[in-house]
């Protein structure tokens, strides 16, 4: 049987990589490498205000003084922060009124990703913004989520617009010393998404980003900005891809999330960055940070991830649990295949009393792949009757490929009930046995397996997302029986 | 004032005996080793939770020659009920030849000064193994150690030998004249189908506080049988750094137990090197601290050959403003298929001020395995404790006995009688426990 399932192994992840295409319109370019010059440009280029480029050069003034982590569990060859192209934008007509106006060529791009910028979306009702490469091109249904006061757009159009609330809230919950990447995405962040919900609104619809790396050498720094004001709620989708390239290209983006009192927010992701060819070579290095704070009583965070891209991925969603009763979650889906590594996973912090948090963590890696969680559970002092679960579950298929778990516990609070568990394993050969026996045979078994393997955080995902994410997942992975 | 240990020790090494000992080079790798990476640093990641570096002040005293206390001041250590057994004493991290009492036949054991046996008919066995543990450690407390192998004993369990009494081993720190510095060094060899078990108790003199940096090593051959036990009752004064490094080197069963009561700054590094197919362990570890002791155990279950199971279960009650720290790793390389290893922590928080933190760690390389961790943090049950209550205990009374059955849990892992009743003593104190 094992050399059976070696050979589905063997035809299964042969399989194609199918954003791998590259795009061709005009782009515009920044010089390549990293200097104030460059922050200069891309601030000029977004005729920004002062205050941002200030805040831009405070960032890499103080990147300067940094070294790069390398406490997490990947290797990769060092990066040359001067052979990057830090802002590529596609040459067209700026701010366009309607759809007929984007270049068709960028509009066949979101088209042939299956995201369609045309109106038809009403139909599933979700808003979308478009970032390809360093900028948004476009923000679907606007006008509508303006009637009920609800602000989504693109980062360098919420400067212009709404300088003030950008002002008051970017970098408060990620500040640019926060680590390395985020002062470096704090210098150079060319676009994202900003989306603002006023007190009392329940948005009508799923808020979409997706984000495309198209342009060769460049690095993709976005920066994603979402406020949830008092008894709001809002569930905002992101996804990304890139074209196939052999070599490797950096993804370092910040995303804060702010949650006051009784309002929600529910991010999920969907990463599909290009993870490089059979051999390792080429892909995203997907170096990220995302961190959410319950600022006000009773608000709540929920992570929800599927990771199935990037030759290397590090991201640590977190949460601050600040306010009193407020409540954290994270559920993450990771596959690594071939030569992918992935260090993920996340922090819940409880600082207000009777905070609650809970994680899921599935890992599921095949090849050679690596596949760690690194997570932290922390209660202060005075974060009485904190409770956390943690479960995170790992599954191998093959023999060269490797699970880790790294989870940190710290507990000053003798009130609080933390539990953490953790399982490795492989599919059981009974459990394969029994489906065959019923005939199916064994590929589908492994899907059907792992399927229900990573159902406990599929069930969190928005219902759009939740079918393209069982898709990923099944091409990532199906029959890769170890 | 922290002092510059780089210099203090290097001036210290010259004070050793050099002229012949087999152990000259084996120092100096771990000198060479110690200049190189220093005393851990706060934000070395093993050492994280647990800061040695301020342990190293002025008027440090490290004695390569100590003065023997007298045989009263050791007396008092000494367990119930093992007269009649082997007891070594290490004073200050030397052993004392004088002091120990070896009951044991020698056609069962083999006990030795470190460095006669490294000069003699077991120079290749000291040779092979001594120092196995650092490539697990390498750190600089761990090369401090190795740098100065004085004063250490060896212990080898011969062939086909059924050992029934343990040999009990005394870490007497005297620290009346100071701030003391000791590093004790074992070396244990049990051979073919022999089996042995092992007692390592500490103790102070005096309470100007003390430094203890042990490393153990224990090699077990085919279908032997080893059983540590390490009690740690000390003054709060009294800081600790042990390695205990368990090398299984054919199919056969080691077993530990790590009971931390009291002290200052406590860590404890366990090692199973699983390299043999078809090998068994067990850990258990009980920390039950108040005062500002902090424990930390760190363990390395480290599976390198197929078909070996691993159990592990550390639990700890933690009052007052102590911390407990657990660490645990556990390896599976890639030839390793059809490992089992189990993982558990369960920890309790009684104290206002009290800390944990734990860090069960997982790295799996091969795909056949079933590996587990857990770990709990909470408080005593609210409906256990109900539960009694409605029962006529009083609250008082009701949390003793649930206390201590979550101890005992542990204690039950303790093979001689008379150790497990004097444990289960000072627990039962401690707890109040007196039904």
């Amino acid at each position: 049987m094992y050399e059976e399932n070696d050979n589905i192994l063997d035809q299964v992840t042969s399989s194609e990589y199918k954003y791998g295409f590259v795009s061709h319109f005009e782009t515009e370019d920044a010089p390549k490498g990293l200097s104030e010059e460059t922050i200069r440009f891309i601030s000029a280029k977004k005729n920004e205000p002062e205050w941002m480029l200030e805040y831009r050069l405070k960032a890499y003034r103080h990147w300067l003084t940094m070294t790069e982590p390398t406490w997490p569990n990947v290797s990769y060859p060092p990066i040359n922060y001067q052979d990057i192209i830090y802002y590529s934008a596609p040459k067209q007509k700026i701010n366009p009124n309607s759809l007929d106006e984007i270049d068709p060529e960028l509009r066949r791009t979101f088209e042939k990703l299956g995201i369609s910028l045309q109106e038809q979306k009403r139909l599933t009702g979700v808003a979308v913004d478009a970032v390809i490469d360093s900028v948004s091109v476009t923000t679907t249904f606007k006008e509508e989520l303006g009637k009920q006061g609800i602000i989504f757009c693109s980062m360098s159009e919420a400067i212009q617009e709404h300088p003030e609330l950008v002002r008051k809230h970017l970098g408060s919950v990620v500040p640019p010393t926060d680590n390395y990447f985020s002062a470096l995405n704090a210098a150079v962040f060319s676009d994202g998404s900003f989306c603002y919900i006023p007190h009392g609104v329940r948005c009508p619809m799923e808020l979409s980003t997706y984000f495309r790396i198209n342009a060769a050498n460049t690095g993709q720094f976005e920066r994603t900005l979402i406020v949830a004001e008092p008894g709001s709620y809002v569930s905002y989708l992101e996804g990304c891809t890139a074209p196939m390239r052999d070599e490797n290209q950096l993804h370092a983006a910040v995303v804060e999330l702010i949650a006051f009192e009784k309002a929600e927010i529910k991010y999920s992701t969907v990463q599909n960055w290009y993870p490089g060819d059979k051999e390792g070579k080429g892909g995203i290095y997907n170096f990220v940070t995302k961190r959410g704070i319950c600022a006000g009583d009773f608000a709540k965070i929920s992570w929800t991830q599927v990771e199935t891209g990037s030759s290397i991925t590090w991201k640590y969603p977190s949460v601050i649990l600040k306010g009193d009763n407020t409540n954290g979650e994270f559920y993450s889906v990771a596959v690594t295949n071939n030569f992918q590594q992935a260090d993920t996973g996340t922090k819940m912090i409880h600082l207000g009393k009777n905070t609650r948090s809970r994680i899921v963590s599935k890992g599921i890696s095949a090849g050679r792949s690596n596949n760690s969680y690194r997570g932290l559970v922390q209660v202060a002092r005075h974060a009485s009757n904190a409770r956390n679960f943690s479960q995170c579950d790992s599954l191998l298929l093959g023999d060269k490929c490797g699970a880790h778990t790294f989870p940190y516990i710290e507990v000053k609070n003798n009130t609080a009930i933390v539990e953490h568990e953790a399982t490795t394993s492989k599919i059981g050969e009974d459990q394969i046995f029994y489906c065959n026996q019923r005939g199916i045979d064994t590929e589908t078994a492994v899907a059907l397996i792992i399927n229900g393997f990573a159902k406990e955080v599929m069930n969190q995902l928005p219902m759009e997302f939740a079918v393209e994410a069982q898709k990923l997942l099944a091409i990532s992975l199906e029959g890769s029986v170890g | 004032m922290a002092i510059d240990t780089k210099q203090f020790f290097n001036n210290k090494f010259g004070e050793q005996q050099v002229n012949g000992s087999a152990l000259a080079g084996f120092r100096k790798k771990g000198l060479e080793l110690f200049n190189h990476v220093g005393i851990p640093p706060v934000k070395h990641e093993e050492w994280k939770y647990t800061r040695v570096n301020s342990l190293f002040n002025d008027g440090l005293r490290y004695d390569l020659n100590p003065a023997a206390p007298s045989a009263a001041d050791i007396e008092k250590f000494r367990l119930p009920h093992t007269v009649s057994a082997t007891s070594l004493f290490f004073i200050n991290g030397v052993y004392n030849e004088s002091l120990s009492e070896i009951k044991h036949a020698a056609k069962d054991l083999v006990i030795l000064p470190l460095e006669t046996a490294a000069a003699g008919e077991y120079s290749d066995l000291v040779e092979k193994h001594l120092g196995h543990s650092a490539s697990y450690h390498p750190d600089g407390i761990h090369a401090l150690n190795a740098a100065f192998t004085h004063g250490g004993v060896f212990i080898l369990a011969k062939k086909n030998r059924l050992i029934e009494e343990p040999v009990y081993i005394y870490h007497i720190t005297d620290s009346r004249g100071g701030f003391t510095f000791a590093q004790p060094r074992i070396l244990v060899y049990a051979e073919k189908q022999s089996q042995v078990q092992l007692v390592e108790y500490y103790g102070t003199l005096g309470n100007e506080g003390s430094f203890t940096n042990e490393v153990i090593e224990i090699v077990a051959e085919e279908a032997s049988v080893v059983d540590y036990y390490k009690i740690q009752h000390e003054g709060a004064e009294a800081n600790h750094v042990g390695t205990t490094h368990v090398r299984q080197l054919g199919k056969c069963l080691t077993n530990a137990v790590t009971i931390s009561l009291s002290g200052g700054l406590i860590r404890n590094n366990l090692n199973m090197i699983m390299e043999s197919e078809h090998g068994e362990s067990h850990m258990y570890g009980l920390y039950l601290l108040n005062g500002k002791t902090h424990v930390d155990n760190h363990t390395i279950v480290d599976n390198v050959q197929p078909h070996c199971f691993s159990n592990e279960l550390y639990k700890g009650i933690m009052d007052e403003k102590s911390t407990g720290v657990f660490n645990g790793k556990i390896f599976v390389r890639q030839d390793a298929q059809k490992t089992n290893a189990y993982q558990s922590n369960k920890n309790i928080l009684l104290g206002d001020s009290a800390n944990v933190n734990t860090k069960p760690q997982l790295e799996i390389f091969a795909d056949d395995v079933k590996c587990s961790h857990g770990c709990t943090i909470g408080r005593l049950d609210e409906e256990a404790l109900f539960y009694l209550r409605t029962r006529g205990i009083s609250e008082k009374n009701a949390k003793s006995l649930l206390l201590h059955a979550f101890a005992v849990d542990i204690l039950e892992n303790i093979k001689p009688q008379s150790l497990k009743a004097f444990v289960d003593q000072i627990i039962s104190e401690r707890l109040d426990f007196n039904f």
